[in-house]
């Protein structure tokens, strides 16, 4: 099967074709992951930009770096770019995208060409995201909360609510590509028991990105028609309801925040078992839990309305669904960890992101726990406590996700490896920045200070030096990857088919694969994570 | 694409990632079903404001329902009906090969569809003059003078046809791409591309067109309907 040297000829996927055009019409699914990173990154980067431009001008208390127009506009599309152009799409789009056709043992996804329809429609919405950015932005917040964005602000908000628009039918068409293909492409002798976590996590995802996603897109189109088209429905004067909106809105928006972090759970899935040389423990309690997380996450949406105005009763109600969420959490990280014991643990790379996401989410889910407390949230509603908490989750848990991933199919996507020694020095860089950065936060939140404001009391300057400390580091530790990676293309060292001797489909054809993924369909007849019967790598791989 | 010369087309009309035709099928048609359900989400949020609304405002929406014109509805929605029956003729007649048969069936719904929405137009031309749009120029006037015994508020009143343009506009939007992709569909019957092996796109052209048929069957008693007893 895998062949131990690889000639150097050899056709995949990368070499098969060249010239811009066998890119921007291509319908591999590897090529679009490809296409999916190159913009998503371009996308973080402008998004963290902003971020820094925020943290800079809290450095100090006076509001003297922006005006606060300015400031209101840089939180605003920090949030926007870095949620929907970045952060949805990441994990889904860029490593689902290569992986679910090969882990499932098909050829492509179902639909290749929806496939790539869904780039472009991300890129047409980018697009229109920058123009909007570029001539005057907007200042809503991400979250578009009426009236002030149907009536009050004088920025950009038809054209940031179409992006965003636009984008979402690019989230929902990857979506019903994964559930067609994990449904209906499954290699002989596929069963779902026996599928990998990464596709189970990818599959709930994608049941919440097709029911989540159109509700948003009919809650901001009705916000762009209020603006467009004078139409009333959540306008106040004409006896609409702004909290209707919040409903609406947050139906979409807190199940997107399983979005982001279920897939990155299914990496973590995939990663830990390998690096610990054993079995997944309790497989099906793990690819329940997605399920069930995916389900639960529809049922808890007014816990971010708590202040707004709703009663007391449908308070107190969503407050309890939302510590059920709390229970298929935990069990995978109990599950991870049980994993772990006894293993025989090698500290590479990926596995290093992994052992961070499990903390840091681990962090992020019980400081939710705080928020989903009526009590408590009444407290901390709308300060930095908040804030803390999603970066916790959506930085510590999605993007560690991502970025362990990412260095783990690596190899798989680039035929290459990345330098062993910078990879582990990069992810110790984001786990200490990251810390840096959103733990004084939740001690500002705490303390009082609220979010969205760009000046702030002198005794908090201190925990916000630290914080803006923290994001410079942050920083360093993201821009290493990419330039490792690039450099890796060219100079890394060739990778054998399966360098981290692990488990899946995807690593039993080359690196990089050949077009169609396998030279013919595989027939599946072992279990998932059967690790017993996979020598560990004789010489692991990188830099030792 | 240049790579695709080299594969070989061992079967008409089978995309190279699917094993056999039921395959492709199975997916096509799994595919136009998940869609589907994103579109029931997609006017789930229309309907739940018009719930909510409507509970609220129900003196308000009798009155504007009233001012629809109840004529120009019906015949709309027996319009739409016969589309349907011909789309699922349509579909029939593609699985026995019918090609003549299909390309009168397709150009039929065409007609229908398109007479939907010129009756749709008209409609809405007679909200435009009788100054019944939401906005600076709405005026509420002749709806309270219609409907003394319902005292009326004029503010919420907008809030009625709000939901009847958004969510009559986006039904018809969906028509409307539903005529392009019949469009489509009549122009590769005509070339006879369509055989009883291989129809998938009449099948779910055809659910999409009775999805948007039964938008509309549940669009015209809410916004018609309402309170006509008189």
């Amino acid at each position: 099967m895998a062949s131990t040297a690889i000639p150097v000829e050899r056709e995949h996927y990368l070499n098969t074709d060249y010239g811009i055009r066998s890119w921007l019409f291509t319908t591999d699914h590897k090529r679009i992951a490809l296409l999916y990173l190159v913009t998503i990154t371009v996308f973080f980067f402008i998004g963290g930009f902003f971020a820094l431009l925020i943290r800079l001008e809290l450095l100090t208390p006076a509001g003297d770096l922006v005006l606060a127009d300015t400031y209101n506009k840089l939180f605003t599309m920090h949030g926007q770019v870095m949620i929907f152009f970045f952060l949805i799409p990441s994990i889904p789009a860029v490593l689902g995208n290569f992986l679910v056709p090969m882990m499932v043992g098909a050829k492509d996804l179902a639909f290749p060409r929806i496939n790539l329809l869904s780039w472009y429609l991300l890129v047409a919405a980018g697009i229109v995201m920058l123009h909007t950015i570029i001539t005057g932005g907007v200042d809503s917040g991400w979250t578009f909360y009426t009236p002030f964005s149907t009536a009050f602000s004088n920025t950009k908000v038809i054209e940031a609510g179409l992006a965003i628009f636009i984008a979402g039918f690019s989230s929902i068409l990857t979506g019903l590509n994964f559930v067609v293909t994990i449904h209906r492409m499954r290699a002989p002798g596929l069963t779902w028991s026996r599928l990998p976590l990464f596709i189970w996590a990818h599959y709930a995802t994608s049941i919440i990105q097709l029911l989540g996603t159109p509700v948003l897109a009919i809650t901001l189109l009705l916000v762009v028609f209020e603006r467009a088209f004078h139409l009333g429905i959540f306008d106040p004067t004409r006896g609409g309801d702004p909290l209707l909106f919040q409903h609406l809105f947050w139906f979409y928006s807190h199940p997107a925040v399983y979005i982001m972090i279920l897939p990155a759970m299914g990496v973590v899935a995939e990663i830990i078992p390998c690096f610990s040389r054993k079995r997944i423990f309790g497989y099906s309690a793990v690819a329940m839990s997605s399920i069930a997380i995916a389900v639960f996450g529809f049922l808890v949406w007014a816990h971010h309305m708590f202040v707004a105005g709703i009663s007391l009763y449908s308070a107190m109600i969503f407050s309890i669904l939302s510590y059920l969420v709390a229970v298929p959490s935990a069990i995978k990280v109990f599950n991870w960890t049980a994993t772990m014991y006894k293993g025989s643990i090698h500290f590479d790379t990926p596995m290093l992101y992994a052992m961070g996401f499990i903390g840091l989410f681990t962090m992020g889910g019980l400081t939710g726990l705080f928020l989903a407390a009526l009590g408590i949230d009444v407290h901390v509603t709308d300060t930095y406590f908040v804030i803390a908490h999603f970066h916790y989750i959506m930085v510590g848990g999605a993007v560690m996700g991502y970025l362990g991933g990412l260095h783990f199919w690596w190899p798989k996507i680039s035929g290459r490896l990345y330098p062993e020694w910078l990879g582990k020095f990069a992810a110790l860089t984001v786990f200490l920045g990251f810390n840096l950065t959103f733990f004084p936060q939740f001690i500002l939140g705490y303390l009082g200070m609220p979010r969205r404001y760009w000046e702030y009391p002198p005794e908090f300057q201190v925990l916000n030096v630290l914080s803006t400390a923290g994001s410079t580091i942050l920083a360093v530790g993201y821009v290493l990857p990419m330039i490792y990676f690039l450099w890796s293309m060219r100079y890394g060292k060739i990778a054998d088919a399966n360098p981290w001797g692990a488990a899946g489909l995807e690593w039993k054809t080359a690196s990089p694969p050949p077009t169609d993924n396998f030279r013919e369909i595989p027939e599946v007849s072992w279990e998932a994570y059967n690790y017993d019967e996979i020598p560990a790598p004789a010489e692991v791989p990188v830099g030792r | 694409m240049a790579d695709s010369s080299l594969a070989v087309e061992h079967q008409e009309g089978l995309d190279h990632q699917f094993v056999d035709r039921e395959q492709q099928r199975n997916a096509a048609s799994l595919g136009m079903w998940v869609f589907l359900g994103t579109e029931v989400m997609f006017f789930g949020g229309m309907f739940c404001a018009y719930l909510i609304y409507r509970y609220w405002y129900y003196n308000e929406f009798a009155a504007g329902s009233r001012s629809l014109d109840i004529v120009l509805g019906t015949t709309n929605t027996a319009v739409l009906i016969c589309s349907s029956l011909t789309v699922a003729l349509g579909v029939r007649a593609a699985q026995m090969g019918k090609r003549r048969l299909l390309l009168l069936l397709l150009l039929a719904t065409l007609v229908f569809g398109l007479g939907f929405l010129v009756i749709k137009g008209v409609e809405w031309h007679d909200k435009y003059v009788e100054h019944h749009i939401p906005g600076p120029s709405f005026n509420a006037e002749e709806l309270i003078r219609k409907n003394p015994e319902l005292h009326i508020d004029p503010a919420p009143t907008q809030i009625y046809f709000s939901l009847y343009f958004a969510m009559t506009g986006l039904h018809a939007l969906h028509m409307v791409v539903g005529v392009g992709i019949f469009c489509f569909l009549t122009y590769y019957a005509w070339k006879g591309r369509y055989t009883p092996e291989y129809h998938t796109p009449v099948e779910i052209g055809g659910l999409y067109w009775h999805f948007v048929d039964i938008i509309w069957i549940y669009l015209f008693p809410l916004l018609y309907l309402i309170d006509r007893k008189r």
